[in-house]
Parts: C-alpha cells; sequence; structure tokens
C-alpha cells in the first residue's frame, strides 16, 4: 500500500455526504464490476437507498474486444428495476481513459432509456481519452501512464487503494 | 496438437467435445450464464461481434439449429448469412471448398457447417485462414459440439453441478451424433455414471470403451436415473432391418409415464428435438412436469453465443 494515499473507506464516506444533498430518493445506484460494485455497495448503505442495487459487468460492450477477447470471468450483469425514465447514479472505482464508463452507459442503454445518468467515482487518476468527467469524485490524483491505482477488498471486507 | 486449440490453449475452433479439456467446456458453460440474461433485455442484443461476418453453412437441412444459431449471432450484433448450400451451388457441382473460398473472399469471419459426412468440419477448418474460425454444427454420426453443450448446460442449472449425477441416453446411439458428443462432455465433466440404453442393433459395438454402462432392458437402465436424455428414432431406421416397427419400439424403448417413475422423483428429461412422439417419447411425458426439452431450446442460444463470442474475441491480435 502506497503510503500517501487516503483511506478509501473514509473517501467513500465523504462521497456519500457530497451526493446526498443531491439524491432524489427514487435514484438507481448501479455499480461497475469489480470494485465499483463495492463502492456501490457501501454508497447505497450509507445513503439509505431503498432501491435495488444494480451491478454491470461491462465485457460485453469493451471496445478492444477483439484485440484480447472476452474477459475470463465475465460475471451476469443485475439491474433488477425497469430504469426507463429513472435517475441513475453509475459508479466506478478508478476513472481512467473513460471507456469503461462509455462501455457502461452503452450497457445501460440497451436495457431502456434512463431520465439522466450521473457517474460518481472513488479516485479520478486523470488520462481520460474521452469526454467523460465525474459529478462526484472521492479523490483527483494525477497518476504516471505505467502506473495503476487499484481498489482490493480484504477478506473482512475492508477496501484499501494501492499504486503499483 | 488438438487443433481446435491456439498453441496457448485457447478455443479457435469448435469440431467436437472429444478431447476438449474441462476447463474450455466449463469457461463456455460460464460464458454461456453471462448470456442468459441478454435474451431478457429491451434491447436483445450485445455488440461484441459488430462488424463481423458469419456463414452459416448448411448442406443438410435443420430447423433449430440454424435458427438457434442465426439469432445467437444477432444477438451479439454479428451480420449472419444463410445458405442451404443443398439447395444452391453444390446441386451446380461446386466443390466444398471452392464455396468456402468464395465466401472466405466475401470477408467472413466464422463458419458454422452442418454437413451429412463425417468430418466436413474438420476438412474446412484445415482449410481456411488464420482469422476464421469454424464451428460444426453437426457432421454425419460424428459430432454436434454445440447440441452437446447445451445439454450440459441444461443438466447444470437443473441439478447444479455433475458430480453425483446418473445419466441415461436411450434409443438409436449408433446413429447419433447428439450422443457421441453428450458422451465426451459427461465423462469429461465428471459424472461417474453415464449410461446408454438401447436395443442391440441400434447400439455401436464397443460403446463402453466410451465409458459407458450399457442397458438393452429400459426399466433396469432407467433405475435411480437423474437425468433421461432421449434420442430421435430416424424413421428410415425402421426400413433398414435395424427394427421391427415404431410400434414394438416404443412399446419396449418409449418413454412413457410408468418407465420414467421407475427413475429419481426429479429426474429430467431431455431430447435433442425433433421428437417422434409415440415412438420414443409419450406426449405425456415430452409436456409432462419433468420435460426440460423447451429450456433447451432457450439455453441453446446462450451456448451458441458464448461459444461464437470465445472463437471471435482476440482472433484478430
Amino acid at each position: 500500500m502506497h503510503a500517501s494515499l487516503p483511506d478509501a473507506n473514509s473517501l467513500i464516506a465523504q462521497l456519500a455526504d457530497a451526493i446526498a444533498p443531491t439524491l432524489a430518493p427514487d435514484t438507481f445506484i448501479v455499480g461497475i464490476h469489480t470494485g465499483g460494485v463495492w463502492v456501490a455497495e457501501r454508497l447505497h448503505a450509507l445513503l439509505k437507498c431503498t432501491q435495488p442495487l444494480g451491478t454491470l459487468d461491462i465485457s460485453f460492450y469493451r471496445d478492444d474486444f477483439s484485440r484480447i477477447g472476452l474477459h475470463p470471468q465475465v460475471k451476469p450483469s443485475n439491474l433488477p428495476f425497469d430504469l426507463e425514465g429513472r435517475d441513475i447514479l453509475l459508479v466506478d472505482d478508478v476513472l481512467h481513459s473513460g471507456r469503461t464508463v462509455r462501455a457502461a452507459m452503452n450497457e445501460l442503454f440497451d436495457y431502456g432509456r434512463p431520465a439522466s445518468i450521473r457517474l460518481a467515482v472513488l479516485v479520478d487518476r486523470g488520462g481520460h481519452e474521452l469526454p467523460i468527467r465525474p459529478d462526484f469524485v472521492g479523490l483527483t490524483i494525477a497518476v504516471p501512464d505505467h502506473q495503476n491505482i487499484n481498489l482490493s477488498r480484504l477478506d473482512d471486507g475492508h477496501l484499501t487503494l494501492s499504486l503499483a | 496438437m488438438n487443433p481446435q486449440l491456439t498453441p496457448d490453449g485457447r478455443l479457435r475452433h469448435l469440431l467436437t467435445l472429444d478431447g476438449l479439456p474441462r476447463a474450455i467446456l466449463t469457461q463456455i458453460l460460464d460464458t454461456a450464464e453471462s448470456f442468459m440474461d441478454v435474451g431478457e433485455r429491451e434491447v436483445k442484443k450485445v455488440p461484441l461481434l459488430r462488424g463481423k461476418s458469419i456463414f452459416n453453412l448448411f448442406f443438410e437441412p435443420s430447423t433449430r439449429t440454424r435458427t438457434t444459431f442465426e439469432i445467437a449471432a444477432k444477438r451479439l450484433s454479428a451480420d449472419v448469412v444463410n445458405l442451404n448450400i443443398a439447395t444452391s451451388s453444390q446441386t451446380k457441382g461446386e466443390a466444398i471448398l471452392d464455396t468456402v473460398d468464395n465466401l472466405s473472399a466475401m470477408h467472413a469471419d466464422m463458419f458454422i457447417v452442418r454437413h451429412s459426412q463425417s468430418g466436413a468440419a474438420h476438412f474446412i477448418a484445415r482449410h481456411v485462414a488464420p482469422h476464421i474460425s469454424v464451428v460444426n454444427a453437426g457432421d454425419g454420426r460424428h459430432a454436434h459440439p454445440t447440441q452437446g453443450l447445451l445439454d450440459m448446460f441444461t443438466i447444470r442449472r437443473y441439478k447444479g453441478d455433475f458430480h453425483n449425477l446418473t445419466v441415461a441416453i436411450v434409443g438409436d446411439v449408433l446413429h447419433s451424433r447428439v450422443a457421441r458428443s453428450q458422451i465426451h462432455a459427461l465423462t469429461t465433466l465428471g459424472v461417474p455414471e453415464v449410461r446408454v440404453i438401447g436395443p442391440k442393433t441400434l447400439l455401436p459395438t464397443g460403446v463402453e470403451q466410451m465409458g459407458v454402462k450399457v442397458f438393452h432392458n429400459m426399466e433396469d437402465g432407467l433405475r435411480g436415473c437423474d437425468v433421461v436424455i432421449m434420442l430421435r428414432l430416424q424413421n428410415e431406421r425402421m426400413k433398414g432391418a435395424l427394427l421391427p416397427s415404431a410400434q414394438e419400439y416404443f412399446k419396449f424403448f418409449g418413454l412413457t409415464t410408468e418407465k420414467l417413475a421407475l427413475a429419481k422423483p426429479d429426474a429430467i428429461v431431455m431430447h435433442p428435438g425433433p421428437m417422434n412422439r409415440g415412438v420414443e417419447i409419450d406426449s405425456e411425458v415430452a409436456d409432462g412436469p419433468q420435460s426440460v426439452i423447451l429450456p433447451q431450446v432457450t439455453y441453446g442460444i446462450a451456448v451458441r453465443m458464448a461459444v461464437m463470442a470465445l472463437l471471435a474475441g482476440g482472433a484478430s491480435a
């Protein structure tokens, strides 16, 4: 673990505080596998959201499929609601190129036409390649291209950020 | 070397389940599981194979298999071209590889091949350019791997896993490419007891060497089974002196409610279709609570999506 990185759990708490005043009660929270789901689960609890939590696996929507093939562990997307006309809060752990978020939005639209989508990320590490910016961000940090910032979950459920 | 796998062990073609490692079979089943919900969505499509061209080359007629391959390819956003070659250039005498070369010149990315000759898909797979994949959709008496896989998918969905099961395959195993694919898959996936049940004239000699138990009496064979797979009895077998009559076959090897009662109470009944009601299966069973014959068809789409996605992904690397 990188000494200078803040604690993931307090970042999520700050993120929840920032989101809370703007959150309509019928908003659906949707996390992107895998790290985004962990963050979304925490936000869902902290925000006392009464709607079911949605999860997305964007493997079938990746733009690098023809180069690298299918991800070895595709998890089913699970959107246990009709998102037609609803407000969506899309959650991911790390925003980098923006390609994952693009793929997630494409997938959401295959389920219906949401009224709005807002994006919450735990970390915006820079290196954007698409005009996609978060509406809510826990930590903004410039990470060089050759490095990766990762969220991992320990057996006890504790989330930690690391730089490698 | 297995011609179906790349040097680094990924799926390159799908020609037969014989010799495919358990990890690959499981990967296909797991991938199919994740495709299951696509059919439930508002937009029943994912963009994985956008821009790819898939040619259904059917040298032998088929409705269900061709249709489910077509739906699967379309749900992956591929462009699909159906060729019923029995009614096109083959009748003009064009050689099979000339047909394939012509379609390759039209920038085909994948061929789905059904042919009455065993080995036809292998033959095409050996010939095509490196970026083209071939899927065997049934060749002669040899193999029908996607049917075998969708049967495994069905069993796993209803029974959870393979490790404590007794599975019986009943009927015309001799002429059945489906049965061969099922037996390979069941043994690879670790089913402890696979039985084949049928009259001596319809079981291949030496079938025991495939790791199955042979029964000529249906009542004995069904006792204690978790899964009963009925095979289609092709009418033309009646003519070749292999069987006396459809009525007599039904009496001894047709699946009725009474015979099914010998299997476990929660046994499932499968059939690859098309069914001959009143020959190998009674309507009461085919439409009954233990029948999973229609779910098999639905699962066939997800399984074929998985096969095509795994074959096409990374192919242009």
